[in-house]
């Protein structure tokens, strides 16, 4: 499946932050192979209808978080070492994820058992494969 | 500070040349002050949006910069030539595209290109063709039983052809209908395809400000409140929500620096600030709200905090009230 990214205007996330996001989810949810080049930022600019610089910079800061790499001559690829996050950052997204993640099931009614036990449960259906490391303190560079 | 980038940032890199500038800029109708020693920057290459009510005085300011209105005090430059002295040569180099969409009623859409063509060194019919065609006209059509959408369409047609290095659009989405907004949103991006043009529009509609340009001013009852980059204008505003138990009322706000925009709720006061340091969090905590948020703000309600009624005049936000930000620590 194409690497699809909707884009709102309007809302609390801005455009650049919203291309960063979506692109990194699809890195992460293998949506994008590993040999599939990603538009470039004319033709993803042209398509959004967004400012390319918008784009130009989304891509500088994926390529700066290690997300995506530039391959001389073929254009951006996702990174083959999925390397993401760094430290704090990582932390502070599974926090953010785990904060809602409860707070839904909270509201949903669940017990703090229920919602651990559909967890265990979730994570055994999707093996990890990528090693987990455990996140390296401070080495935010 | 020591962050080497190793990709292109445009938002970190120098600012290049600026192809408007200008100085102290101020206009008089009267005795009625419609522009304000108004000091502007745009650098090249960007698309900059121009923001403000009606009558805060755009206009006014784009008759200025191309030398249609003399100015009462101050100056203006264009593409590095003073606005009282543009010569044509440089006048062939900016396209202008007024509010009012100036065409010739009896004129089909291709004599329309044709009459413009003959003005225009550098015209391309290829440019002129693609427009018109993007905008769904038919050549044969007389330009005045066109629509709105479609005298805004070939006006930007004739605007573009001649490969403008800077564009000049006057609320070129006045009236259009979401089509056709769409498609003058799309030539704009297009338009960017050469690096160095430069587009300065007004508007007002701030979700399509929000998507196509990289720098916004906005100007309000005369005088420009904030302008820089759109990042730098957004990072800058901040929103707090303030929370107060059931006995307490919210108290009468102190002056606060850079507030913009107050919203006194049942139980909750709402403050969107500009640039608040730490003098800021001090009145904030200092008010007794059993609980205070930041909320992140949209785009949009940044810029109606500036353009809104209740925020407190005199306090202006520019790319140099932010440290530039130090990479993603």
């Amino acid at each position: 499946m194409p690497l699809t990214i909707s884009i709102l205007t309007g809302t609390n996330v801005s455009i650049y932050r919203q291309i960063v996001e979506q692109v990194c989810a699809a890195a992460l949810a293998g949506r994008i192979q590993d040999d599939e080049a990603l538009p470039s930022v004319r033709t993803l600019a042209e398509e959004l209808v967004v400012n390319p610089n918008t784009v130009a910079r989304a891509y500088s800061e994926l390529a700066r978080e290690g997300v995506i790499e530039s391959r001389p001559g073929r254009g951006m690829f996702v990174s083959r070492r999925r390397q993401i996050y760094s430290g704090a950052e990582r932390r502070r997204r599974m926090e953010q994820a785990v904060t809602s993640l409860v707070a839904e099931g909270f509201m949903l009614g669940y017990t703090p058992a229920d919602i651990v036990e559909l967890v265990e449960a979730r994570t055994r259906e999707r093996p990890s494969t990528t090693s987990s490391k455990p996140p390296n303190k401070g080495g935010a560079r | 500070m020591s962050s080497l980038p190793t990709t292109y940032d445009p938002v970190q890199d120098p600012p290049r040349d600026a192809v408007i500038e200008t100085r102290g800029l101020t206009a008089y109708f009267g005795d009625k002050c419609v522009v304000d020693q108004l000091s502007l920057r745009v650098p090249r290459g960007s698309v900059f949006a121009f923001l403000g009510r009606n009558g805060s005085g755009k206009t006014t300011t784009i008759r200025m910069l191309l030398g249609l209105l003399p100015p009462t005090r101050g100056a203006s430059a264009v593409l590095g030539c003073d606005s009282r002295a543009l010569t044509p040569a440089v006048l062939a180099r900016v396209g202008y595209m007024s509010e009012s969409h100036s065409l010739f009623d009896w004129m089909t859409v291709r004599q329309s290109g044709e009459f413009a063509s003959r003005f225009y060194p550098r015209w391309q019919q290829r440019i002129f063709d693609s427009i018109v065609g993007h905008f769904r006209l038919s050549p044969g059509s007389k330009a005045g039983r066109l629509s709105r959408g479609e005298r805004a369409g070939l006006s930007l047609a004739i605007t573009l052809a001649p490969q403008p290095e800077l564009l000049i659009l006057d609320d070129p989405a006045l009236g259009l209908d979401p089509v056709a907004r769409r498609s003058l949103l799309e030539s704009m991006i297009y338009v960017t395809r050469g690096a160095e043009r430069t587009i300065f529009f007004s508007s007002h509609l701030l979700d399509d400000v929000e998507r196509v340009a990289d720098h916004v001013a906005v100007l309000d009852r005369s005088v420009l409140r904030a302008s820089g980059s759109i990042e730098t204008i957004r990072a800058g505003v901040r929103q707090f929500v303030l929370r107060f138990d059931t006995p307490h009322a919210p108290p009468a706000l102190p002056p606060i620096r850079g507030l913009l925009h107050a919203r006194q709720l049942e139980h909750e006061v709402r403050l969107v600030i500009a640039a608040p340091d730490d003098d800021t969090q001090r009145v904030i905590r200092s008010l007794g709200a059993s609980a205070v948020d930041e909320v992140p703000v949209s785009f949009a309600d940044a810029m109606i905090g500036y353009l809104g009624d209740r925020g407190q005049q005199g306090f202006f936000l520019d790319d140099a009230v932010f440290e530039p930000a130090g990479g993603a620590t």
